[in-house]
């Protein structure tokens, strides 16, 4: 069994959202960088239960970035995975990425995991064209995955509750929280990512469906109206006549 | 010009997300000049026809009930399908469980570039421009789509349903002959409450509950107005309430029109899942709680003795005993 794990790097989730270039681009000055957190949780260490049920399961991480990412790369490494490979390119467009990642993957992998979306520009789109790419099964937003020889057991999400679904490998998953628990690397895994082989790519030849223009900032609340916690008709009103959402 | 939009059902029937992508659909087409047509999948028991109602003309209808289930790749070779035949320059979706798993697939299948999670009409000023919401809900990207054929996935409670009169011509359309792999075994429902990614008003409480024997009153509230419930990711991480429930950054995001919080602190990742709702009410006993700054209403006051009180509130304004 062979895993790809593509991981991303996502500014921390307390980070101040600026923008800057006239409101083209993400300032980033004094942003802390983590592994996106479905990544982290859930696709890898899923992948890391697997790998300890079944030892000769071979778990490869992969990150489509400049070489900046590569703290954070180490970083997965130390809670697990045999080896990483980074394609060294800078990223902007979901079409181009999941290019990248289509042209690792092909090379023999039975189970492609990512996180369910990037918490910055949530896109929820990579794994989905990953499969696309590469013709094989898709099973989004799992919340559970269990391996019974060639074929995979998932928990999927559906509108109020969860269905049980199985299909067949090579398949692509994404995954979200219910799948794995959070874990913290110890000190033998820090040490150990320093050695673990970190292979740089170059990236292939790929077309970039769409472009940012701009960002821009919600506009800033009003200010909470406060009402006394002796008279709560008087919030079931506002809601009513004011907020018009009762 | 066309725009096609998928509708998916649940159940038998079209999804409320899913009527609001036709909506959105039916005004792209109009601002741009374009005809509108709708592709449901699968066996249904709505009658299509009424689907005119939103101003759709045609609704193309490949009725196999293999589609009842979800097969990403199957749904991509039908959708793609219709796309080609019909002429289609921009296909909507809305960015629902159904919307994620198929649309990032079919921006491969017809390399068309693709927005997910958008939250209004583009901007056809110059170019195609779409907005979408990005870092969780604390910031907007507007993004532009140069290819021929663009997709638009867009978030649900985004776009408000408006049904008048009409009646849609049903067109069966014929889908791909390969067999689904994916093959579902069982669901797991809530049944008789909710959905909490499709709900217009949600009942949300954290860790200021003390305990899940407290959740009846926030049930109570919520069957009242016929909310769904949510909670914090300290709720859910001590097994207070099921998983599905957790809101946040690392779980659901959503955009009610009304998100009641309480006893929940407000931290700036549980804002990140709740932040665009539009009217945000806390009541929590902490005046200092950082959720009251992104609140448009909040009662400082303890919870058992608040709630309570605005249950019988409720019930007196909605005239039940
Ligand atoms: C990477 C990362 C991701 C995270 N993702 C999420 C996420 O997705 N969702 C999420 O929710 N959190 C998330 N968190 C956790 C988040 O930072 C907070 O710890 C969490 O939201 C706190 O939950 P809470 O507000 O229920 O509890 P607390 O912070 O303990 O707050 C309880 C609140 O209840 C109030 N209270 C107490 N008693 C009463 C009473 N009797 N009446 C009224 N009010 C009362 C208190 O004043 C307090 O404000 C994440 C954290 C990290 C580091
Ligand atoms: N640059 C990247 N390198 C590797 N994997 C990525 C990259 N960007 C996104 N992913 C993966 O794709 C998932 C979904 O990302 P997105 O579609 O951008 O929301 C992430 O959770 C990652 O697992």
């Amino acid at each position: 069994m062979k895993i790809l794990v593509c991981i991303s790097k996502t500014p921390d989730t307390t980070a101040k959202i600026a923008f800057a270039d006239n409101n083209t681009k993400f300032a980033q000055d004094g942003v802390q960088w983590i592994i996106n957190p479905y990544d982290e949780w859930y696709a890898l260490v899923r992948a890391i239960e697997l790998k300890e049920k079944d030892p000769s399961t071979i778990i490869h991480l992969l990150n489509v970035g400049g070489a900046d990412t590569e703290p954070i790369i180490r970083k997965a490494l130390a809670l697990g995975g045999d080896e990483a490979i980074r394609v060294n390119t800078e990223v902007s467009d979901s079409y181009y990425i999941a290019a990248q990642i289509a042209a690792i993957a092909k090379e023999g992998y039975d189970l492609v995991l990512t996180g369910k979306e990037t918490i910055d520009y949530n896109g929820s789109s990579i794994g989905g064209m990953v499969s696309e790419l590469l013709d094989i099964n898709y099973v989004s937003l799992a919340t559970k995955l269990e391996l019974n020889g060639s074929t995979v057991t998932l928990n999927r999400e559906i509108e109020g509750g969860e269905e049980t679904c199985e299909a067949p490998l090579p398949l692509v998953v994404s995954c979200q929280k219910g799948m794995a628990e959070q874990r913290i690397p110890n000190m033998k895994g820090i040490m150990g990512a320093r050695t673990k082989p970190l292979k740089v790519v170059e990236p292939i030849a790929a077309d970039i469906l769409t472009s940012i223009v701009s960002f821009e900032l919600p506009p800033a609340k009003a200010g909470v109206k406060l009402i006394s916690p002796d008279n709560p008709g008087e919030l079931v009103k506002l809601l009513h006549e004011e907020a018009k959402v009762i | 010009m066309s725009v096609l939009i998928f509708a998916d059902a649940a159940d038998g029937q079209i999804k409320k997300s899913s009527l609001e992508a036709i909506t959105y659909g039916v005004d792209l087409a109009q601002k741009i000049g374009a005809t509108a047509s709708a592709l449901v999948l699968g066996k249904v028991t709505d009658d299509l026809s009424a689907l005119g109602k939103y101003g759709i003309n045609k609704v193309y209808h490949i009725a196999d009930e293999k589609y009842n289930q979800l097969d990403a790749r199957l749904y991509t070779k039908a959708i793609a399908s219709v796309v080609s035949t019909s002429g289609t320059q921009v296909l909507i979706l809305c960015n629902n469980l159904t919307g994620k798993s198929v649309a990032p697939r079919l921006s491969v299948a017809l390399k068309a570039g693709l927005v997910t999670g958008a939250s209004g009409l583009p901007d056809t000023s110059n170019g195609f421009v779409v907005k979408k919401a990005v870092f969780s809900g604390k910031a907007y990207a507007n993004i532009k789509i140069p290819t021929a054929t663009k997709i638009i996935a867009i978030s649900p409670n985004s776009y408000k349903t408006v049904a008048g009169e009409g009646k849609a011509e049903v067109i069966a359309a014929v889908g791909s002959d390969i067999a689904p792999q994916v093959k579902v075994t069982s669901t797991q429902k809530v049944t008789g409450q909710v959905p909490l990614s499709e709900a217009e008003l949600v009942v949300s409480g954290g860790r200021g509950l003390k305990g899940p024997e407290n959740w009846g009153m926030v049930e109570d509230l919520a069957g009242l107005i016929g909310a769904a419930t949510a909670c914090s990711r300290a709720v859910a991480d001590a097994h207070w309430r099921p998983h599905h429930e957790h809101v946040g950054q690392t779980g659901g995001s959503i955009a009610p029109n009304l998100y009641l919080a309480i006893g929940i602190s407000g931290a700036i990742q549980h804002l990140a899942g709740v932040n665009r709702s539009k009217v945000i009410v806390v009541i929590n006993k902490d005046p200092e709680a950082p959720f009251f700054k992104a609140a448009d209403y909040g009662i400082v006051g303890d919870a058992f003795e608040v709630v309570p009180k605005l249950i019988d509130a409720v019930k007196q304004f909605k005239g039940v005993a």
